[in-house]
């Protein structure tokens, strides 16, 4: 029985390094960089809608972008740290569906701008202040899980309620976005905030670190719902959706779940903007160049390597 | 511009392309998986459209090289892959055949999706479809106990009564 066990388990890895090398032996570069896929994606392409400003678009897709690049940064530090297996997959799983929507959306954003950047350029080569994302997607968590959790729960059910209202952009870029965006944020909504109620409602001390973390990251909320120049003027174009109209939608959600877990609603004063200035106008914490040090090193140490 | 003669070509692109199976999943060919939206064949060469399952699905570039490299074979010398998104590609798109493979296969498939409402999406804070069969022994009671598995698309159950955890496939 034993023997009969090991064979398979030798031809299987037979069939492993098989399979590695034949998709390594492939002629074109991958996994390399600015071998983006725009240029293989029909929607990507596509023109800016009449009436609409392209730098306002590309500034936007930006925006919506950066929170999804920076946010699964943050996440996929939790690889090989999470306190259990299937907590390590699912956090990657969380960060690869939205490294998905970041690269779409940043191609999007250098396709629209028409300064021929690509979405490596634009992740890997960009400085702090020209990123727009908002606080809340970049500030470090310290690898404490009930921090990353309580962030997902506030960045998804945030998320999901723009995406959701973005179903029906102009920008075909950004529908598409939203219409796969929806589904898959849904499942990190519903997944942060069974978290959040296993801690919650679990034993007095994780209750009391669940607590400290939404305590630590409810500050950044403010900011979710404060409009930038450019999203008003999209609203108007009918390609953006205003962010304040999502917080009693969010509100209802973060209440729903901070209920059934035993958690208090924190009241502490907003923080993570300088006079009225934040993530959309290039305004960050310190956190920031943190994230991009270790994200960009790679590719400002090697420019353009392939591999 | 499509000619007599290359729509007898046509067909027969149609027809590597069918056979072109998933890189994770290789059970399932892209056919069944429903994510082939379209191949066409011109004077310039043949053009296949397909649909990521999800944005981040690292599979896609795979594919990509995957039918260039069928429709290569086939004597295709110009093969252009290009993807779209919309309309988002669901579970429902998964064959009859697709479904009875994954099971053969051990995944349970997933289950209908649920027509979008048009109010704020509902939270969802207990696991859901309790009654997912067992691919493996067929018992109806099986439990979640991770929503996320080793892919994108599916999560991971166990069965009490064959006490073997399963894939399945999420329905998306």
């Amino acid at each position: 029985m034993n023997v009969h066990h090991t064979d398979v388990k030798e031809h299987d890895a037979a069939n492993a390094y098989q399979s590695m090398s034949e998709t390594t032996g492939h002629d074109d570069p991958r996994w390399a960089f600015g071998t983006g896929v725009e240029d293989a994606q029909a929607e990507i392409t596509s023109p800016v809608p009449d009436g609409v400003d392209a730098a306002d678009l590309a500034a936007y897709c930006l925006m919506l972008g950066d929170d999804a690049l920076i946010c699964s940064h943050r996440l996929s530090e939790w690889v090989s740290n999470a306190p259990e297996l299937e907590e390590d997959v699912a956090l990657a799983n969380t960060a690869l569906d939205l490294l998905g929507q970041a690269r779409v959306l940043l191609a999007r954003a250098g396709q629209v701008e028409g300064r021929d950047r690509d979405e490596d350029s634009l992740a890997y080569l960009r400085l702090e202040a020209q990123f727009r994302n908002v606080a809340l997607a970049e500030i470090g968590d310290d690898l404490d899980f009930a921090c990353a959790i309580a962030r997902l729960l506030l960045f998804s059910s945030w998320r999901l309620a723009l995406l959701h209202r973005l179903l029906d952009s102009r920008d075909p870029v950004i529908a598409a976005v939203a219409g796969k965006g929806v589904n898959e944020v849904t499942y990190h909504r519903d997944y942060a905030a069974r978290w959040a109620l296993r801690l919650g409602d679990g034993t007095a001390e994780s209750h009391d670190r669940m607590q400290t973390a939404l305590n630590a990251v409810w500050p950044y909320v403010e900011e979710l719902y404060r409009p930038s120049e450019v999203e008003r003027r999209l609203v108007e174009a009918g390609v953006a959706v205003d962010p304040a109209l999502t917080r009693a939608e969010v509100d209802a959600v973060l209440d729903e779940v901070l209920a059934k877990a035993t958690l208090a609603r924190p009241d502490g004063p907003p923080i993570g903007t300088i006079g009225g200035r934040g993530g959309r106008q290039g305004v960050h914490t310190e956190h920031l160049g943190h994230v991009l040090a270790e994200m960009q090193s790679l590719a400002r140490q090697h420019p353009e390597a392939t591999w | 511009m499509v000619t007599e003669t290359n729509s007898a070509v046509r067909a027969d692109a149609r027809g590597v392309v069918a056979q072109v199976v998933d890189p994770e999943m290789p059970m399932l060919t892209l056919d069944d998986l429903g994510v082939v939206r379209g191949v066409v064949v011109d004077v310039d060469g043949v053009t296949v459209t397909i649909t990521p399952t999800y944005l981040g699905c690292p599979a896609i570039g795979v594919m990509r090289d995957d039918l260039r490299a069928s429709l290569g074979a086939a004597g295709y010398t110009h093969v252009d892959v290009r993807t779209v998104f919309s309309p988002p590609w669901t579970t429902d798109w998964i064959s009859p055949a697709g479904r009875r493979k994954l099971t053969e296969a051990g995944i349970a498939p997933p289950d209908g999706v649920s027509p979008r409402s048009t109010g704020p999406i509902p939270l969802t804070l207990t696991a859901p479809s309790p009654a997912v069969r067992c691919p493996r022994c067929g018992s109806p009671s099986t439990e979640e106990f991770s929503r996320f598995g080793p892919t994108a698309c599916t999560a991971l159950r166990r069965c009490p009564a064959c006490r073997e955890p399963f894939e399945h496939m999420k329905a998306i």
